[in-house]
């Protein structure tokens, strides 16, 4: 007998008398609107920075969040108008882990943001990246559209394809670990901004 | 061995793994008992994240409607696990990972060494998992010659100080900030000797000592809070960007999983990522989620393997009562409630999964004679069913789990009526304040007044303490 098959006799035995099978009460809520408000107060309250802009304005947003010269990890279809000038872009064209980590900084955009939990959630398309790319660097700007928030954890999981690798990112990198307080920075992004745009 | 008789449901073996004490609950206890800086570690811990907690739990007004699908979704998935493990290596499989299967804690931990030596590596990168504590992983790996490296804050606070974990979540719970910061002057290699007790510069030191780690490792370990069979689709959620770490730098991910964290679909992630966060870390939503289903081409590790793990979950599913424990999201809310373990702490329960869960998980894995204190472990005050996010009846199944401890027969008796007293708040203090009296008195004050003395009479039990739980308890 393989362990396989002596794990499932055991489970099936020990399932003798076959126990009733069980409806699951779905009465939560499923529809909510969106609040962008509440986004933008949840994500505030985690200490990372929200910037609501227009589209035209993120560039300059960029520039005004990182200093002169400093190196940006750039995934592979991030919008070119989102880069200002004074950056240096470092593209990921098979960048090694000690490159990314070497970097000031990572630029990407987001998959979905649920606003109930003030969560950005990354998967991996081609304007957000690798999931090494977003991790690495100390500071992480992440771009997200309106369109793209929805207000709770339902219908978030309703838009995202299970198959892709998912990154679930509320605030910057933080602890409990410490007499059960919220510290912000360990081993992720320690500087985590948010530009919003309609 | 017969054929049949391998394929009954079993507890977990002895002498591997972290599920039974040396000493019995009271004996531990008592230790715990008498020190008082433990005592205030954990009573302004737990403390703050109950209040935590309970401010974010308010303000979802379907929390009850989530507890009641949370719940339903565990029986659901008891009911039909057998059918659900094997949808879930069939997805596993069709998207690129290896799936292993363990009757045990010996046989998961041989797979995990042969694994990492079939890469090469001496060195393995841990994100914290209760599991691979149960089965006692690192020990297996360092008799192979593998050194295992936790990097989750606490689980390095306690590697780091020669320690044992006392809390689910949160390892270090006894450690506060200035035994954090002597322990990490002391242990830690190439720390800033002018590094003060400030939570943010501790964590600070963490991350610099673990970055070379982490880009240089090839191989990491993790546990799993979800599984989706319908999907394939595993799920770590974490706070620090540790796991993070560990599921995406190196090439080889090995993943060991209890068979009971399967979820059947997708959409059922969608009650537990709202539970999970606000009963334990008292957040509206933890700092960093991670799935992953197989293997992603150019994106993370190109080798999966999911190691399905039984070590005594059959024989706690036989219990038709006790299989509820079986639902456990370790969310850890029943341990801050709990005012035994607020004054014990966990390294009294013997086994990894200390508190109230605990002390009905453990005696059901490892079959109730070999943590027969453990059941006794609790007032019956009933705050951690309260708390459960997904409803475990803890009490009833202390109550359940007493009618099989092995004791004398008066003793049980006794703790029926110690049991129907603490059931009843009026009586139970009576009694208690009549223990503490005859301790001001001079008399040994060890044991309850008749009809409970029959019980004490033959426990050592501590000192009660100058307050008790339901003075302590009324106070607060
Ligand atoms: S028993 Fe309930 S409250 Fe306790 S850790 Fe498990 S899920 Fe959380």
């Amino acid at each position: 007998m393989t362990a396989r098959e002596v794990i499932l006799a055991r489970l099936r035995a020990a399932l003798d008398p076959a126990p009733a099978p069980v409806e699951v009460p779905r009465e939560y809520r499923r529809d909510a609107p969106v609040d962008l408000d509440r986004l933008v107060d949840r994500l505030t309250d985690y200490r990372a920075h929200v910037h609501r802009v227009a589209e035209t304005a993120v560039a300059d947003t960029v520039a005004a969040i990182l200093p002169t010269g400093a190196t940006v990890v750039v995934p592979p279809a991030l919008p070119p108008a989102w880069l200002p000038a004074t950056v240096t872009a470092r593209p990921d064209d098979d960048l090694d882990n000690r490159q990314i980590a070497a970097a000031d900084a990572v630029i990407t955009a987001a998959a979905v943001a649920i606003a109930d939990t003030g969560t950005v959630i990354l998967d991996g398309s081609p304007d957000q990246g690798r999931r090494v790319l977003s991790l690495l660097p100390d500071l992480h700007i992440c771009v997200i559209r309106a369109a793209q928030v929805v207000a709770g954890v339902p219908q978030a999981l309703a838009r995202l394809t299970s198959h892709r690798p998912l990154t679930w990112i509320s605030g910057p990198s933080a602890t409990s670990d410490i007499e059960l307080n919220r510290v912000e920075g360990v081993h992720g992004p320690r500087t985590l901004h948010l530009i919003l745009l309609p | 061995m017969t054929r049949a008789f391998l394929g009954m449901p079993t507890t977990a073996p002895r002498g591997v793994g972290h599920l039974r004490g040396e000493q019995t609950f009271p004996a531990a206890a008592r230790q715990a008992l008498a020190d008082p800086q433990l005592r205030r570690n954990l009573g302004h811990a737990t403390a703050t994240i109950r209040a935590k907690s309970a401010g974010v739990i308010a303000e979802v007004p379907d929390w009850e409607q989530l507890r009641a699908a949370g719940s339903a979704i565990k029986a659901d998935v008891l009911a039909r696990l057998p059918e659900l493990l094997e949808q879930l290596e069939d997805r596993v499989s069709a998207a690129g990972g290896v799936v292993h299967w363990a009757a045990d804690a010996n046989e998961a931990n041989a797979i995990v060494v042969d694994l990492v030596r079939a890469t090469g590596n001496d060195r393995v990168i841990k994100v914290k998992s209760m599991v691979t504590q149960e089965i006692g992983l690192n020990e297996a790996l360092e008799a192979a010659g593998i050194a295992p490296v936790e990097t989750d804050l606490a689980e390095l606070i306690v590697q780091l100080g020669e320690d044992r974990p006392s809390h689910i979540l949160v390892p270090a719970i006894h450690r506060n900030r200035a035994e954090i910061r002597e322990i990490f002057l002391r242990a830690m290699p190439g720390v800033d000797p002018g590094l003060t007790d400030e939570p943010a510069v501790l964590a600070a030191a963490a991350r610099r000592f673990l970055r070379q780690t982490f880009l240089s490792t090839p191989v990491a370990v993790s546990g799993a809070n979800f599984a989706v069979a319908e999907t394939g689709t595993l799920a770590v959620v974490e706070s620090e960007g540790n796991g993070r770490m560990c599921l995406t730098l190196p090439r080889t991910l090995i993943t060991v999983m209890g068979v009971e964290k399967v979820v059947p679909t997708w959409r059922d992630l969608e009650v537990f990522l709202q539970l999970l966060p606000r009963a334990s870390t008292g957040e509206r939503m933890n700092p960093y989620t991670s799935m992953w289903t197989g293997v992603s081409p150019g994106d993370g590790p190109q080798e999966f393997h999911l190691v399905l793990l039984d070590n005594g979950r059959s024989a706690v599913l036989a219990d038709e009562v006790g299989r509820q424990a079986l639902h456990c999201i370790r969310c850890s809310a029943c341990l801050n409630v709990c005012p035994v373990y607020e004054r014990t702490g966990g390294h009294a329960y013997g086994s990894v999964y200390p508190g109230p869960i605990g002390a009905v998980l453990s005696p059901q894995l490892t079959g109730v004679a070999d943590n027969a204190s453990l059941p006794y472990a609790s007032s019956l005050c009933g705050a951690c069913y309260d708390a459960c996010p997904v409803k475990i009846n803890i009490p009833e199944l202390l109550v359940h789990l007493r009618d099989q401890a092995p004791h004398p027969r008066g003793e049980s008796a006794a703790m029926a009526a110690a049991a129907y007293a603490m059931d009843h708040p009026a009586l139970y203090a009576a009694a208690q304040r009549a223990t503490r009296l005859s301790r001001l008195t001079g008399r040994r004050g060890r044991g309850l007044p008749p009809p409970l003395s029959g019980w004490t009479a033959s426990r050592d039990l501590p000192e009660p303490p100058a307050q008790t739980f339901r003075q302590w308890w009324a106070s607060r």
